[in-house]
C-alpha cells in the first residue's frame, strides 16, 4: 500500500495542529462525562447477587442434617493447589463412609472448581460467597462446620451443574 | 496604640488568616480534585468519610502524619529536609501580594482607616514579585530531586528545572501586554485599570497573551498536561519518589497552593481580579463599605474557584506531553508568539494612546 502520510503530524489538518480547538473538544467530552449517571455499586450495603455459574467459596452439601460426602478423596487428589484434606471414617448409615475431617485451606484455594467437577456424589460445590476475609492463617483453614451448607441454599448451582456439567 | 504597633498587628493578623486559608483551600482542592476526577471517569469518588466524603482530606492528612518518615541512606539529609519546606514556604509567600478584595473603611480608636484585603496588594512590583517567587519555586523541586540521591528523583528535578526555565520566558512576555496596558507593575493598579465592567477586562484586549499565559501557568504549576517532573509511569513519581509521610504531604500542599496562586494570578491579570462584572457604582454602594468589599471578595473567589476547577478539569482530560513536544511548544511556538504579541500591543498602544 502506498502510504505517503505516515506520521500523525502529517495526517492532521491545520486546526488540529493548533492544539487549542482539539483541547476544547476534549474538555467538552469530559464535561459531558461529568454529568452522566454513575454505575458504582455501594458495595457493603448494596451487594451483587451472582448467578449459578459463579464459582465462589467451595462448600459441602448438607442434606437431612448430614453431609453427602463419602470421603472418596477424589477432590483432595485433583486439587491443583493441594488445598483440601480429607480423612475418612466408617458409619452405620447407607453410604458406609463419611469424612471424619474435611478441611479446605482458603489461602491455597484457587477457585478452579475441579473438586466439584470430579465429585461423584455432588457433595462439594462452589457457592456464591465471594467476600472471604481472614485476619490470620489459622482462620483460613475451614473445617466441616464452616463448610456445610444446607442443600436448599445451593439450588442455583446444583441446577447449573445438572444442565452444563 | 502607635502607628507602628498598629501596622505590625494588622500585618500579623492578616498573615495568620491568609496562611490558614491557603492550607484549608489546599484540602478543599484535594477533595475537589478527587471528586471531579471521579465524575469525569464515571465514578462516585470519596463518599465514606463524613457527608459526601467531605472529611476525606482530613483523613488523608491524618494518614500522612501517621506514616513513617523515611529518608534514604545516601540522601543529603539537610537538603532532603529543606526541599519540601522551601516549596511550601515559597508557594505561600506569593499570597503576600494578592489582593482578595478592595478596601474597607474601618473606624479604629476614633480614626477611619482603609483596611486592604490582602497583605501588601499595592506593592509597586507585585507582578515581578509573583514571577520571581514562582521561579524560585523550582528550587524546592530540583533540590528534592538532587538530594534524594535517586536516579528517578534526579531526572524529575532536572526536567522540572528545564521546563520552568523554558516556560518562564513565555509567561513573563505574555504578561508584558497586560503591564503595558495598565502602565504599572502594581497589582492594585492593574486591577483598578480593569474596573467598570467585564468589557474592560484584559482577556478581551489580550486574548493571545491570555492563552500563552494559561499554558505557561500549567507548566509552571507542574500540572497535567505538563506534569513531566512527576510523570508517574516513567519516573515513579519523579522528584518525590524518595519522600514519605508529611514531607510528601508538604509537596502536595505546595502543589495545590501553587494551583490556587496560578488561578488567582489568571483572575487578576486577565479577569479583573476582584472587580465585579459590571460597574460597582450601579449598586449605589460607596467605596470602602463592608458590603461592597464583601461582594468584590465574592467575585474574586468565584473567578479563582472557576480556574481551580478548570485546572482539575484539564488534568483529567488531556494526556501528558512528551518531553521534546514540551520543549518545542515552549521555545518554538509560545516564545515567538509572545514576542509578537508584546510588539503588536506596544505598537497599538503607541498609535491609539498618543
Amino acid at each position: 500500500m502506498n502510504n505517503t502520510q505516515n506520521t500523525e503530524a502529517e495526517r492532521m489538518t491545520f486546526w488540529e495542529r493548533m492544539y487549542l480547538p482539539e483541547i476544547a473538544k476534549g474538555l467538552g467530552i469530559t464535561l459531558k462525562q461529568l454529568f452522566k449517571p454513575k454505575f458504582t455499586r455501594q458495595y457493603p450495603e448494596e451487594r451483587w447477587e451472582p448467578t449459578g455459574s459463579y464459582r465462589g467459596r467451595p462448600v459441602l452439601v448438607e442434606e437431612e442434617g448430614q453431609e453427602r460426602c463419602v470421603a472418596c478423596g477424589l477432590c483432595s487428589r485433583v486439587c491443583p493447589a493441594l488445598a483440601i484434606e480429607v480423612q475418612a471414617g466408617e458409619t452405620d448409615r447407607d453410604k458406609e463412609r463419611y469424612p471424619e475431617l474435611f478441611e479446605i485451606n482458603m489461602l491455597r484455594c484457587i477457585y478452579c472448581g475441579f473438586c466439584e467437577e470430579v465429585c461423584p456424589e455432588e457433595a462439594i460445590v462452589m457457592s456464591k460467597d465471594y467476600d472471604i476475609v481472614f485476619t490470620n492463617q489459622e482462620d483460613a483453614i475451614l473445617g466441616k462446620e464452616e463448610l456445610l451448607v444446607p442443600v436448599h441454599k445451593l439450588q442455583d448451582r446444583l441446577e447449573f451443574l445438572r444442565q452444563y456439567k | 496604640m502607635s502607628e507602628l504597633q498598629f501596622v505590625l498587628l494588622e500585618a500579623g493578623l492578616k498573615a495568620f488568616i491568609i496562611v490558614n486559608i491557603i492550607l484549608v483551600l489546599a484540602s478543599v482542592e484535594v477533595y475537589l480534585e478527587r471528586k471531579i476526577s471521579a465524575w469525569i471517569q464515571n465514578r462516585v469518588g470519596p463518599n465514606r468519610v463524613g457527608p459526601f466524603g467531605l472529611l476525606q482530606p482530613i483523613a488523608d492528612v491524618v494518614k500522612l502524619f501517621m506514616k513513617e518518615d523515611l529518608v534514604p541512606d545516601a540522601a543529603h539529609k539537610g537538603f532532603h529536609r529543606l526541599a519540601p519546606l522551601l516549596s511550601l514556604a515559597i508557594a505561600i509567600a506569593v499570597y503576600a501580594v494578592i489582593p482578595y478584595s478592595s478596601y474597607t473603611n474601618v473606624e479604629i480608636a476614633g480614626t477611619v482607616r482603609q483596611i486592604h484585603w490582602g497583605l501588601a496588594p499595592d506593592i509597586n512590583i507585585g507582578v515581578l514579585f509573583i514571577l520571581a517567587m514562582t521561579s524560585i519555586g523550582v528550587y524546592g523541586i530540583t533540590l528534592a530531586g538532587w538530594s534524594s540521591n535517586s536516579k528517578y528523583s534526579l531526572l524529575g528535578g532536572l526536567r522540572s528545572a528545564a521546563q520552568m526555565i523554558s516556560y518562564e520566558l513565555a509567561m513573563g512576555l505574555s504578561l508584558m501586554g497586560v503591564i503595558l496596558i495598565a502602565g504599572s507593575l502594581s497589582i492594585n493598579e492593574i486591577i483598578l485599570n480593569q474596573g467598570g465592567g467585564f468589557w474592560k477586562w484584559n482577556i478581551l484586549y489580550q486574548p493571545v497573551g491570555f492563552f500563552i499565559f494559561l499554558t505557561s501557568a500549567f507548566a509552571e504549576t507542574n500540572r497535567a498536561p505538563f506534569d513531566l517532573p512527576e510523570a508517574e509511569p516513567e519516573l515513579v513519581g519523579g522528584f518525590n519518589t524518595e519522600y514519605s509521610g508529611m514531607k510528601f504531604g508538604t509537596f502536595f500542599l505546595a502543589e495545590y497552593a501553587n494551583m490556587a496562586t496560578a488561578s488567582a494570578f489568571i483572575s487578576i491579570m486577565y479577569f479583573g481580579g476582584w472587580q465585579l462584572p459590571f460597574d460597582h457604582a450601579l449598586l449605589g454602594l460607596e467605596d470602602g463599605s463592608l458590603l461592597l468589599s464583601l461582594l468584590q471578595f465574592g467575585a474574586f473567589a468565584t473567578k479563582v474557584g472557576f480556574w481551580i476547577v478548570f485546572f482539575i478539569w484539564v488534568r483529567w482530560s488531556i494526556p501528558r506531553f512528551r518531553y521534546d513536544q514540551l520543549m518545542n511548544l515552549g521555545w518554538k511556538i509560545m516564545l515567538p508568539i509572545a514576542i509578537v504579541n508584546v510588539l503588536v500591543t506596544a505598537i497599538l498602544i503607541a498609535i491609539f494612546d498618543m
